[in-house]
């Protein structure tokens, strides 16, 4: 069992010891087996920027990726996340600190207007990207539909996302 | 949430061990349990984390059999280009299921075993004879715009959410299931239970279960498949009404037909009325419209969802249509 170690359990219910690997540093934390992926990467690591919004897998302001794929850390709790690569928006920026191109992009395209969502837009763009499922304004659309916008900044998101999937494109022609 | 114990299993056997003792659970993907856990809507001490179990996620050709292991993830499947040629109902149906972020971790298996959404026992407090069986049913006097047509009761009228559920209700399924005991298959139509029965029971899985793979039978008819799903908004969100149709054809003329129902019944629903009216004609959107209005003869509408009695006919005949064209 890679990084897990069930604990006894104490007055408070079990505990368990579990090694996440979190933008390629492990750390190894104890914690109540009820804790989600979510709660644990901004309760125990104190990487807020993977942002709590409806905490039941409907807005994908969680959004973070595993083993480079997106998903929820929301619905996923910390132990089963445990021996996998997870990737936060923390993690995004290139070795020498400069903006991963889809936040350049966000931020060049004005694609926010509060903020609350942009993390995980992030995150799941740049995957969205990554899938090869950023070939057309429709498609981006349909593979962004799991993260909401309060302030309906979907118009700039779309063509963030655009601007990267057309350099990415480019790139591999 | 409750307290409870996590462990991740090494192997199949000890997975079905364990998850034989009372108030176990079993995890794949997590995202529906960790939600149910989260409203206190399961009485789990024990999770059992089979998610990283290896060789349950192989799609494959098994002569036949299309033979989709439980494990599989539904973004994989839906990426599948064999699958995509050959069965576009079934790819569609994951295509338009939650969002990519829940279908890169919600697996095959588990998606059939994702619980009704209805708002009342969703919320933890109103009488639900799902919840907590004798309660009542809040649903009945309450909003029941998201309710059943089919296979409801005055005990429970809520429906069973899932796509990829009905697309398979339109081919021939069955599902494996495994324990200690040994292997089995089970008819698909036979594996969910309608609410409206047993509103605590959603399908025949006992302790110790697990479903370790889904068996549809090849057919020529996946070729001439789709689900169509319609929606209160485009995208990421349940079926108000759906449809899965296969069909086999000679020329116009529809030799063979499947239909299924979504959004509208408290388990994928199949509509053999809607299957006799396609059957020996010449497919049209007349006689499709005719085909989606079968399907809903028998269906008992409460005050607020009589509208999905054409809404549902329409999609079937669009789906009809849709199946059609394709090659």
């Amino acid at each position: 069992m890679s990084g897990i170690e069930t604990m006894g359990s104490e007055a408070t219910g079990p505990r368990m010891r579990v090694t996440l690997t979190v933008n390629g540093a492990d750390h190894d934390i104890q914690l109540d087996p009820r804790t989600t992926l979510l709660d644990a990467l901004r309760e125990h690591l104190g990487l807020t920027g993977t942002k709590v919004g409806c905490n039941h897998g409907t807005c994908g302001a969680c959004t973070v990726h595993i083993d480079g794929r997106r998903q929820l850390s929301c619905l996923m709790l910390a132990a089963a996340a445990a021996g996998s690569a997870i990737t936060t928006i923390e993690g995004l920026a290139g070795a020498d600190g400069a903006p991963h191109p889809m936040q350049a992009a966000f931020v060049a395209h004005d694609a926010l207007q509060c903020g609350y969502c942009t993390p995980g837009q992030i995150m799941s763009a740049v995957a969205c990207v990554a899938e090869g499922h950023a070939g057309s304004d429709d498609e981006i659309r349909e593979y962004m539909s799991g993260n909401l916008c309060r302030c309906a900044a979907y118009p700039n998101i779309v063509a963030a996302v655009r601007e990267v999937a057309g350099s990415t494109m480019a790139e591999a022609a | 949430m409750r307290p409870f114990l996590y462990s991740r299993a090494t192997s199949l056997e000890q997975a079905m061990s364990e998850a034989a003792q009372s108030h176990a659970a079993i995890m794949a993907g997590g995202t529906t349990l960790v939600d149910l856990m989260r409203g206190d809507l399961t009485g789990a001490e024990h999770v059992i984390d089979i998610g990283h179990l290896p060789g349950l996620a192989k799609v494959e050709l098994d002569g036949p059999v299309l033979r989709f292991g439980a494990l599989a993830r539904m973004a994989d499947v839906a990426e599948l280009p064999f699958l995509k040629q050959n069965y576009p109902a079934l790819v569609e149906s994951l295509q338009l299921a939650a969002s990519q972020q829940i279908r890169n971790a919600a697996t095959l298996g588990g998606n059939l075993l994702q619980r009704t959404r209805c708002v009342y026992f969703r919320d933890g407090v109103s009488d639900c004879n799902k919840r907590v069986p004798g309660s009542g049913c809040t649903a009945l006097d309450g909003e029941d715009r998201e309710m059943a047509l089919f296979g409801a009761s005055d005990r429970c009228v809520a429906t069973y959410p899932g796509d990829w559920g009905t697309a398979l209700a339109a081919f021939d399924t069955s599902i494996e299931i495994s324990s200690a005991a040994g292997t089995k298959t089970v008819k698909f139509a036979d594996f969910h239970v309608a609410y409206g029965d047993d509103p605590a029971r959603e399908s025949i899985l006992q302790p110790g279960e697990i479903v370790t793979a889904i068996l549809v039978q090849a057919t020529p008819a996946g070729r001439h498949s789709t689900y169509v799903k319609v929606r209160d908004r485009q995208s990421y969100a349940y079926a108000v009404t759906s449809a899965a149709v296969a069909l086999e054809l000679d020329g116009d003329r529809v030799t063979a037909a499947r239909v299924s129902l979504g959004g509208v019944a408290s388990k994928p629903w199949r509509a053999p009325a809607a299957e006799a009216a396609l059957v020996g004609q010449v497919l049209n959107q007349a006689v499709a419209l005719e085909a989606g209005r079968a399907a809903f003869a028998d269906a008992k509408a409460l005050r607020h969802n009589g509208f999905k009695i054409d809404l549902g006919a329409r999609t079937v005949a669009r789906a009809a249509m849709v199946a059609k064209g394709k090659h």
